[in-house]
């Protein structure tokens, strides 16, 4: 895209003490994109997205948003931006409409657009029927669909979405990432962390893998899948006590990463190599072939699995 | 999620924001006030019907039978100043220390505030005047029970809402700076409750004049803002007298005393909620 980026980081550094949280990240993110961190606990995403979202002031490095300098112009580029946090802080106390409101009042916006707008925002958020509820009252899943839609009622230009489904069970992410995939067609310029890799497939046109605050790797996630794996991954299982003396038998096969409970065998053709496994006279309790995910890029490029 | 009819970009105004945010703040938590109104209103105008009758009727007929009247006026008259401020004072206690944990920690909208445009300062300055409103309002309540008691003869009586309120802000600020940095409950709210503020209310010639104590306890009235505060009420509700720079030095503390607490708040704040 030729368009100026909406986000320009270069060398971004925060260190609490002598712990480098983030240590030098670069990137860039043009507006309508939807970018992603992925990255394990304590990567640094967190501390990442409160940089960008103009909340914590940088250690080090350089960090323009929508052109402006957040050391400098932190309530300007707030104004701009829908920010939904890892943890909710809707507040308890407020009726699901009045949440909205209330937020909106923040950026000065009158009584009467906000009305209006927090109307279309609870239908968007499929939360219509809840107005008049309390925010304990609601699910999980309906409390972060609140928190998005109070996220949007500025009109943002960026929305940063910190971990937007962890502790969702299966249904109500599916909800949330459909109302995501929405905003990203209407062109709305997405920057979220997860670390889901199934998160990040669906909804990312573009990331970075994220670890002990520096960048592993970036690109797109088939891009990704194409340089740091194979296109499929043979899983086999021995049992906990041999998967590590099965694995010298599998040499050769292709590339192998070991896990605890599984050994992971990296082909273009995960049927071939079950073949190959058997013609060498071995057995295998289970066996899996499935597609590489971002999770085979995570593990080859950091040696440790995303969720531990 | 169609376009709105009104485009946000044009009715955003950063400037707007910096001026009018704390105002904001205000608004958001008289919405939350909202939900407790009834038990507000019922506090407010119980509160001193109880008191005034238990120390104009009870205590203050069995002081006039021994001691007669006290600084020149009948025991009720005397007692009334110091129990709207002793009032409004135990309001500050509650509302600078459980709501300023909930709104860092335990049901964070500070952080969430902060992460729309507001800076830490405009928070803090929406809840301080927040909470200025929160003690204004029992306390006007205060004062009209005590003018139907007659306990308050001057015509500059109404003055006790402000000084009480000043007292308020005097304590609670300073609270606030603490509760705004403290991030595990220990229950030091409670202690701070019956450590320092309920010992700062009664020794504060509060129920008996300041001299009544003995001279070595004498300082903690000097220290209270509860003392300052009531004595300026008392010269506004029947005219007690005393020394021009005496007057001076208790609206001096008081309000010095609510400025650094406040500042110091602010700077807590801002370095929390930059992590």
């Amino acid at each position: 895209m030729p368009s100026t980026p909406v986000i320009v980081a270069a060398d971004l550094v925060k260190k609490y003490g002598d712990f480098a949280a983030v240590d030098g990240l670069s990137f860039e993110v043009a507006p309508g994109e939807s970018f992603g961190l992925l990255g394990p606990n304590g990567a640094g995403k967190s501390t990442t997205m409160r940089m960008v979202g103009a909340v914590s002031t940088r250690t080090s490095g350089s960090l323009a948003i929508l052109g402006l300098d957040p050391n400098r112009s932190g309530p300007e580029i707030r104004s701009r931006l829908g920010v939904v946090p890892q943890a909710d802080n809707l507040d308890n106390e407020l009726r699901v409409r009045d949440n909205l409101i209330v937020y909106g009042r923040y950026f000065g916006l009158p009584l009467r657009h906000l009305r209006r707008r927090a109307d279309e925002l609870l239908e968007f958020a499929q939360l219509a029927d809840r107005a008049g509820s309390k925010v304990d009252d609601l699910s999980g899943g309906m409390k972060r669909r609140l928190t998005i839609a109070r996220a949007l009622i500025n009109d943002p230009r960026i929305l940063l979405l910190d971990e937007p489904t962890t502790g969702l069970d299966p249904q109500a992410r599916h909800i949330l990432w459909d109302r995501l995939f929405r905003l990203k067609e209407q062109g709305t310029t997405l920057v979220l962390t997860t670390h889901y890799m199934d998160e990040a497939e669906q909804l990312c046109d573009r990331l970075i893998v994220v670890d002990k605050g520096r960048i592993m790797a970036e690109g797109s996630p088939a891009a990704l899948i194409r340089e740091h794996s194979t296109r499929e991954v043979l899983e086999v299982r021995f049992g906990s006590e041999r998967n590590a003396g099965a694995a010298a038998d599998l040499e050769g096969i292709g590339r192998l990463e070991v896990l605890p409970d599984r050994v992971l065998v990296y082909a273009d053709s995960g049927e071939a190599a079950l073949e190959e496994v058997t013609r060498r006279g071995l057995q295998p309790m289970t066996s899996l072939v499935r597609r590489s995910s971002l999770e085979d890029v995570f593990l080859r490029l950091t040696g440790r699995s995303l969720i531990e | 999620m169609s376009a709105p009819a009104a485009d946000p970009a044009v009715l955003i105004d950063p400037a707007r924001i910096r001026r009018f945010g704390a105002l904001y703040v205000l608004e958001h938590q008289i919405r939350v006030m909202r939900n407790y109104r009834s038990s507000i209103v019922a506090t407010a105008i119980g509160t001193p019907f109880i008191y005034l009758f238990a120390f104009g009727i009870g205590i203050g007929t069995l002081v006039s039978a021994n001691a007669g009247r006290v600084d020149g006026v009948d025991y009720l008259t005397f007692v009334a100043p110091a129990l709207i401020c002793m009032s409004v004072v135990g309001i500050a206690a509650m509302e600078f220390t459980y709501p300023i944990m909930l709104g860092f920690k335990w049901n964070p909208t500070f952080v969430g505030m902060n992460a729309a445009p507001l800076s830490a300062r405009q928070i803090v300055d929406g809840v301080v005047l927040f909470v200025a409103l929160r003690m204004a309002i029992p306390a006007v309540a205060y004062y009209v029970v005590m003018a139907l008691f007659g306990a308050a003869p001057s015509a500059w009586g109404a003055g006790v809402v402000v000084t009480s309120v000043l007292a308020g802000l005097a304590i609670g600020t300073p609270i606030m700076a603490y509760a705004a940095s403290i991030t595990e409950d220990k229950g030091q709210f409670a202690v701070i409750g019956r450590v320092i503020v309920l010992p700062l209310t009664l020794f504060s010639g509060t129920m008996f004049p300041l001299e009544q104590l003995p001279w070595f306890l004498q300082w903690i009235g000097w220290l209270s803002p509860v003392w300052h505060g009531t004595e300026l009420g008392r010269q506004l509700t029947y005219g007690a007298t005393e020394p021009i720079w005496l007057t001076v030095i208790h609206v001096g503390y008081l309000v010095v005393l609510a400025i650094v607490g406040w500042r110091l708040t602010v700077r807590v704040a801002t370095r929390r909620l930059d992590r």
